[in-house]
Formats: C-alpha cells, structure tokens, sequence
C-alpha cells in the first residue's frame, strides 16, 4: 500500500479514484494487524488517528494490544519420558485396574510410547534422515539402508504380524509379501508403496500400537494358547510383546543415532524383561546352529530332559541385570550352576545391542571366564538372534 | 495431528473405558493429552517439579473420578484443559500464601494479581492451541516472524482482506481470555478462585 497522508479527511478521493483516507469499515479491518505492528507505517498512522474519534475502535484496539501481550513463543518442553510410568503408576495405585496391561505387554506399552516421543517434534529433515538397519547374517553384519520413516514403516509391518495374530487389521492389507517374515513383510511394504514413506506413517504405527495394547489387555493376562507365527518361527504371545518392546527400542536407537538425539535404555524392570527373553532363546537357537554346524558339537553329552546340563552363566550387570544360566547341550536341559563351565559379564543394554546385531560378538562381554568355545558359540548365537 | 477436533465418539469411548477401569485406556489418555496438560500447568507455575505433580493429579483425578467428566457438555480435551488450569492455580495459591507467610515480600493483592495473571497466561495458551489452524498460522507469521499483513498474505496464498480479517479475528479469541467466563474457552476455567 502507498502512503497516504492521514491529514486528508475521510472520504477524499486520490487521483487513482481510490480514498485517500479508509473509511471506518477498512480502519476496522486494520485493528488486528495495527496491534500486532504488522501494517504499513501510513496505515498505522491513519488506525492512530482514527482511535481518537471513534470510541468502539479504541476500545476494540486496546483489548486486541492486550492480547498481543498475551501471546507467547511456546517453550519446547520435552516432557520427561519417565514421567509416564510414574502418572500412570499412580493413578493405579490409587484406583487398582479392572482391565491392567498384562505385566509382559508393559514394555511394548512403554517403548512405543517412548519413541512416539522422540518422533513428535521432528520435521520434514528427519522423517527422511538416512538410517541404516543393521543384523548379523550367517556370522556376517547385515544392513539395509532406509530412513527415519522408513524405520516406522517396518516397526509397523511387523508389530503387524501380531495384530494379524489376535485378529485385528494387516497392515499391510492387500499387499502381499512372498513369505511371512518380518523382513520379506518389510520389503514388501516399501516396495508397494509409490513413494518412500514419510510422517504419515507415524499415526498408523502408534494406532496399531495402541490397539495392541488395548488388545492384549482382554487376554487376561495369560496368553492363552495364541501364538505369532514370524515365518521361521512362532513366538507365544507374551515373548512376542516383548520382542516387540526389544524391537521398538533397537529401532529408535537407531532413529536417535541418525537425528543425533541422546536415548536412554529402557526402565530397569523392563530391560530385564528383555533381557530374559533372549537368555530363554539362546538354548534353541544354540541347537538350531549346532544341527547347521554353526556351533561346534563340542564333546556333546547327551542330558536327559530336565536333567542338568553343563552351563554358561551369563551375569547381566547393572539396572535390570541379574543372572541366567543358560544350559549349553540341549533346550531340554536345565540351567546348573554345578556344571557352570563358563561365565561371561556384560551389561544390560550391551547384551540387548548384541542381540540385535548391534554389536559384533568379538567386542562383546567385558568379562569372560571358562569354555573359551562355550563363550564364542553362545555370543555369536546371540548376535544371530538379529534380525533386520 | 490427531489431537485436534477430536470426534465427540473418541471422547465418549474413553470415558467409557475409563469407568469400565481400563488400564490400557489411560495410557491412550496420557499419550494424547500429556503435554497440554504439562504445558497449561507449567505455564501457571513455571516449575517443572510443581508442573508434573499437577499433571499427575490431573490424570489421577479423571482416573479416580471417570464420571465426573460428561461428553455431552463439551470436549475432554477442554475439561482437562480447565480441570488443569484449576489445579494449578490452587497449587500456586498455596505455595506463594505459604511464601507470604513466611514473610516474603509483597501484599494479598500482589498474590491475587499474581494468580490472575498466571490463569489468563495458560488460558491464553490453550486458547492459542484450540483457535481454528488458520487464524493460528497467521498470528505465528504476523508475530513471531514479524511479517507485516501483506507478507502474511503472500505468505498464507491469501488475499490482504482475508489476513487482516484473520489477525484481527485471532486476537479477538486470544483477548477472551481475559474474561472470566470465556466464551471460546471450556466451562469452569475462568476465574483464579
């Protein structure tokens, strides 16, 4: 807008034919942006002058000043993460649930909501950050590269997998993948969509989260006899909610790492969660590489089943830790600490980032003692257990 | 985001859940309305140790008291946004009257100007967060970028009518908040009492 002298009485036209002082109606108009500075300085002085004639004006101009006053450059409060447990521990203590959140889904509840977290304030640069996934692979590092987006994309394929389980929506509804398994569900989803995924993706994920949540509370809490079928293997509903939780955590460290966010581990109550999951898998999938001659047969003994069998002790040191004996022969037998032949120190969060292939098993472990080839089998059998 | 006009269902549904003492129903709870909740409170006491505390006890008390909230009247997020801005104001009323007490410095008046401010700073907040996204974008350009309203217009792919109306129609929402019992604002949130 030109200038326009104030001085010229209203209704005065300029030579282009439009007025050369606004009438009331535009000056009106004006009020809201004159409060804010955000008219041009001629604009401004004609709003001024018209105040001292026009008491409504004056008065609607010294509410909306004061309103401008009342705005305020929101402070980025990160809510502290651990607030959640403590709101929602307290509201159950004072009123015991009807319907809890069985003690095994608790972890997933927890993680999820972590990482939704960490996904609320990022923009468009971090949905689309590069992350790179990383397994173990036939002993070998594996990785995929995707990014940020990408990542929720696969956390919400295969939680999929359990939702498919207790009956809700497939999240990848039509599209069908060549097996099952969480990485070929994965592959699928990325390749049927026409463009890479984006935000977009966030509310999905957090919907079906949600619902699993939902959903598994009306189990009961025992997990009854559902089972998640993974392709290769099946889980039982409950460790399928903590490999879920453990799955969660991994993925949003990864997320973390590629947008330079500092991420804590889990609670201590549920890493240890997590951690048992793994020390109860390790017997089979120590079996599983034995019959592929992934593991050496050692001088292998027959153990009854049951009975106790020669033993690894796995001491998990820090919050959550504790200690497993993990029987080395045989998934039948049982953990002994007379027939310990080895014992091997790591802490919590380190075993889980072994676990998830995070970690190459030769760096893993700061203290080992023992069965130098016990020690070996068992923390490769562990990076094993990755998957992408 | 979902947090926004959310349906009338979503709401009679939680309160539903929340009777039925569903735990699973109030994390969903939390997870929507946490950081409203923590944001209204801390901008009345501007501590975050006193703001989780109050945002504990709002949680808490909905939790404890499912039926105290009727979705017929209006919105949860409003009646959290109320029920949050009365914990506050209680909380902060209690420790400054303690302060005062132990001889601190200022009058009754100063506490009562004091907690007035406070309840018109976080309805102005919430006021803010619920205005209608386009008023919002155009109050953000026109204050905090300091664009003028014909930039805002460009800006926004408006005409300069429609910034101007948009300013001046946000601000009057905003000035609500001075009101004791706002129009715009939810039920029960006005006064410092």
């Amino acid at each position: 807008m030109s200038r326009r002298p104030a001085t010229v009485p209203p209704g005065t036209d300029g030579p282009d034919g439009m007025p050369l002082v606004p009438e009331h109606g535009v000056l009106k108009s004006l009020l809201g942006a004159w409060a804010l500075a955000a008219c041009a300085p001629a604009e401004a002085e004609a709003v001024e002058e018209h105040l001292g004639d026009c008491g409504p004006c004056a008065d609607e101009a010294l509410r909306l000043r004061e309103a401008v006053g009342l705005l305020h450059r929101p402070e980025s409060l990160d809510l502290d993460p651990g607030l959640r447990t403590r709101v929602l521990e307290s509201c159950l203590e004072r009123r015991p649930p009807r319907v809890p959140v069985p003690e095994w889904a608790a972890a997933y509840d927890a993680e999820t909501a972590r990482l939704d977290a960490l996904l609320q304030d990022f923009g468009v640069s971090e949905w689309h950050a590069p992350v790179r996934l990383r397994w173990y692979e036939a002993d070998e590092a594996s990785s995929r590269r995707t990014t940020v987006a990408g990542v929720i994309a696969h956390l919400l394929t295969v939680d999929g997998l359990v939702a498919v389980a207790l009956g809700l929506d497939d999240p990848l509804g039509t599209v069908a993948a060549a097996r099952p398994t969480p990485a070929e569900r994965t592959e699928a989803y990325w390749r049927a969509a026409r463009f890479p995924p984006t935000r977009s993706v966030r509310g999905p994920w957090r919907e079906q989260s949600h619902a699993l949540v939902r959903t598994v509370s009306f189990t009961g809490g025992g997990t009854g006899r559902t089972t998640v079928p993974y392709g290769d293997f099946e889980l039982p509903l409950s460790d399928a909610m903590l490999d879920r939780a453990f799955e969660c955590w991994v993925h949003a460290e990864d997320i973390a790492e590629a947008v330079d966010y500092p991420y804590e581990p889990p609670s201590g109550r549920h890493l240890h969660r997590l951690v048992d999951l793994a020390a109860r898998m390790l017997p089979a999938v120590l079996e599983h590489r034995r019959l592929h001659g992934l593991a050496s047969p050692v001088e292998r003994r027959l153990v009854a089943a049951g009975e106790p069998g020669r033993s690894l002790r796995l001491e998990i040191e820090g919050s959550g830790g504790g200690e497993w004996l993990i029987p080395l022969d045989s998934p039948a037998a049982k953990g002994s600490a007379e027939h310990e032949v080895a014992h091997v120190a790591l802490d919590g969060a380190e075993f889980c980032r072994l676990a998830a292939g995070h970690l190459p098993p030769r760096e893993a472990a700061a203290g080992q003692e023992g069965d130098r080839t016990a020690i070996r089998d068992v923390l490769f059998a562990a990076a094993s257990m990755s998957r992408m | 985001m979902p947090q926004r006009d959310a349906p009338p269902r979503w709401d009679r549904r939680m309160q539903q859940r929340l009777a039925r003492g569903e735990a699973a129903a109030l994390g969903e709870l939390y997870d929507r309305f946490a950081s409203l909740v923590h944001g209204l409170a801390h901008r009345v006491v501007g501590e975050e140790h006193a703001a989780d505390a109050i945002t504990r006890d709002v949680f808490a008390h909905l939790w404890q008291h499912p039926d105290a909230y009727d979705p017929g009247e209006g919105p949860l997020r409003s009646w959290l946004a109320a029920l949050t801005n009365r914990l506050a104001v209680q909380r902060l009323r209690t420790t400054e009257t303690a302060a005062l007490a132990r001889g601190g410095h200022g009058t009754t008046e100063d506490l009562e100007r004091k907690l007035r401010h406070a309840s018109v700073a976080a309805r102005a907040d919430y006021i803010v967060q619920s205005m209608p996204a386009p008023l919002r974008a155009a109050l953000e350009l026109a204050y905090f970028q300091r664009r003028d309203y014909h930039q805002t217009a460009t800006d926004l792919g408006v005409t300069d009518d429609e910034a101007r109306r948009r300013l001046r129609l946000g601000l009057q929402l905003l000035a609500t908040a001075h009101d004791a019992e706002t129009p715009g604002a939810p039920p029960g949130i006005g006064g410092a009492a």
